[in-house]
């Protein structure tokens, strides 16, 4: 048997029977990660030492008769985002580059106690900001899929280590797209929760009002029971909201009968690849034949989320980033001439481009003069966007819709014009101005093998919804979208 | 539309942003920051006269808690992050002459 070829939740039904060890599912991914690596590069830092001791305490435990829940004992992969203690948490960026945390991340302390084994910290793009995973200070990570191909971004490292088996499952986070458009380019299943779902205590901040962690995984049980382990309502995340059902599980039905589901024509129109086009109409009729009903309406304001995401993200984000200064952790320059210097010579040498460039953005649009301007104004029109939903979602469950315009672009054809890669993330971003939860399911395959998501979008607290529709989808097409990637023999 | 940002302006965001930047990254901040603007003013078509601004999806409200310490110092692990430290404390340039 190949241990890879299982699902999270069939691994984990296996450890339970004592079928497979533990150690043996380490043992796999970690050979295959080997293997891997040299191509993908989806992972900044493998703690295989760490990897052998958790798969060893996990085992006891079943070994001794303790419940175990269903992922324990698979072996999982983090965001190199989110802190764990003692361990090298990076943000993909020269300025965390010997960075070790003090403590753990909630979310991920949760997946520790559902017993899950967590192999390493994945690349992305630096401090989450991008959508290809170049921006990485750590080098790209390749699609799995096509490795003259982006895998997406920012949680790029994430969805390849999935596509490729280097993990079963994997913790990303999301604030304009970051888990659902590359989870649509690796071919794999990715959800960005309602805001506040998950806590984002030892998440390192982006866009704090728009950050969410949330799973990717093989398939749509795996990612239901994801979010159920590491949902949590927390004290120590004062936007953590208390919700009053965590029982995402439940929610795996194969029915979808009356189901409301409402296309926006405006995210179907220009600029959107026939390919994915044709494969995202093909997955709601699927669903239509299951007994949804399925209609086309205006969402209307689309144009106005990317301005309006940007103005407000960066505006966060130069707030979030003012920690980073050389003084309790991280890099410092050399060679400075007193304190100011040295905060600019570190910052200037820790950030890439990209950081830089949003922090300047978001320095400008906070500054006085311009903070009614553009900052106000882009909160204004994030109040028009919730209504917008809203009103839709007086008519619909479910809005359906492509991840993306198109399949994964080629590396290196998108850093240099900023504001073209800002358009790719235009069905994603203003699910999370909205604090909606999405989610990407894989539902084609372009003429160059490259994968297609189709976008789910619920209204808040309805993640459950969303995996009730993916799940009749990936039974009726009996997953035939979601085969890992074979390495060294793409198209 | 079309924004023109000026030497100053860069200057003074450098100083903000705390970023030190070199001419040639300075000329490529203007030319970025003047694009985003442009893109950004495109806002302008809409009228949100009388609507709120929303910084938060929703309703959110101080969160209260007693004052009790539930964590340890932590102070050696935080201490072994600082590029310089002296005598359990961060070391920095001298700040004041």
């Amino acid at each position: 048997m190949d241990i890879l070829k299982l699902t999270a939740l069939e691994l984990g039904e296996k450890i339970r029977k004592k079928e497979i060890a533990v150690r043996e599912a380490v043992d796999a991914v970690l050979a295959r990660a080997e293997a891997a690596e040299p191509v993908i590069n989806s992972y900044v830092t493998i703690d295989r030492e760490g990897a052998y001791r958790q798969a060893a305490e996990i085992q006891k435990k079943i070994d001794s008769g303790e419940p175990a829940g269903p992922l324990a004992g698979v072996p999982a992969a983090v965001k190199d985002n989110m802190c764990i203690r003692g361990q090298l948490t990076t943000c993909s960026s020269r300025i965390l580059s010997n960075f070790k945390p003090a403590y753990t991340a909630e979310a991920v302390e949760n997946l520790r106690k559902a017993g899950a084994v967590i192999i390493g910290k994945t690349n992305m793009d630096e401090f989450a900001m991008g959508s290809t995973t170049e921006t990485s200070y750590y080098g790209p990570t390749k699609n799995p899929h096509n490795t003259a191909h982006v895998p997406g971004g920012s949680s790029g490292g994430s969805c390849a280590a999935v596509a490729a088996e280097e993990c079963f499952l994997a913790l990303g986070s999301d604030t304009g797209g970051s888990i659902r458009q590359p989870s649509s380019f690796c071919g794999v299943v990715g959800l960005k929760p309602t805001y506040g779902t998950v806590s984002r205590y030892g998440l390192i901040a982006y866009g704090s009002s728009l950050d969410q962690i949330g799973p990717i995984t093989k398939d749509v049980a795996d990612c239901a029971a994801l979010l159920e382990a590491v949902a949590s309502h927390d004290t120590k995340d004062s936007t953590s909201i208390p919700r009053e059902d965590y029982r995402f599980t439940e929610a795996l039905a194969d029915d979808v009968k009356g189901l409301r589901i409402g296309i926006p024509r405006d995210y179907m129109g220009e600029g959107l690849d026939g390919e994915v086009k044709e494969a995202v109409l093909r997955a709601a009729e699927v669903l239509e034949e299951r007994g949804a009903s399925v209609e086309m309406f205006d969402l209307g304001l689309v144009k106005y989320a990317i301005p309006a995401y940007y103005t407000i993200a960066a505006a966060e984000a130069s707030s979030n980033l003012e920690r980073f200064d050389g003084v309790k952790y991280g890099y410092r320059a050399s060679g400075y001439d007193g304190l100011h210097d040295m905060y600019k010579k570190t910052r200037s040498e820790g950030f890439g481009a990209e950081v830089k460039r949003r922090i300047m953005l978001g320095s400008f649009v906070l500054s006085s003069g311009y903070y009614d301007a553009y900052y106000l104004k882009a909160l204004r029109v994030k109040a028009l966007i919730k209504q917008s939903f809203d009103r839709a979602f007086e008519k619909y469950d479910v809005i359906l819709g492509p991840a993306a315009p198109t399949t994964a672009p080629e590396l290196g054809s998108s850093l240099s014009d900023p504001i073209k890669m800002y358009l790719g993330d235009i069905y994603t971003i203003s699910v999370n101005l909205a604090g909606l939860p999405g989610m990407s399911v894989p539902v084609g395959r372009d003429s160059r093998n490259l994968p297609v998501g189709m976008q789910l979008i619920g209204n808040v607290f309805q993640e459950k919804t969303l995996i009730r529709a993916a799940y009749t989808y990936e039974c009726a097409t009996q997953k035939q979208f979601e085969t890992p990637a074979q390495i060294g023999k793409e198209a | 539309m079309a924004n023109k940002i000026s030497d100053e302006t860069i200057e003074y965001v450098g100083i903000l942003a705390k970023l030190e930047l070199t001419d040639e990254e300075k000329e490529a901040a203007k030319s970025d920051m003047e694009k985003m603007l442009d893109y950004i003013d495109t806002l302008n078509e809409l009228d949100t006269s009388g609507i709120e601004p929303m910084s938060h999806v929703f309703p959110v409200n101080n969160v209260f808690r007693e004052d009790v310490v539930t964590n340890g110092d932590n102070r050696e692990d935080t201490l072994a992050n600082a590029p310089l430290c002296k005598e359990d404390s961060f070391e920095v340039p001298r700040t004041i002459g």
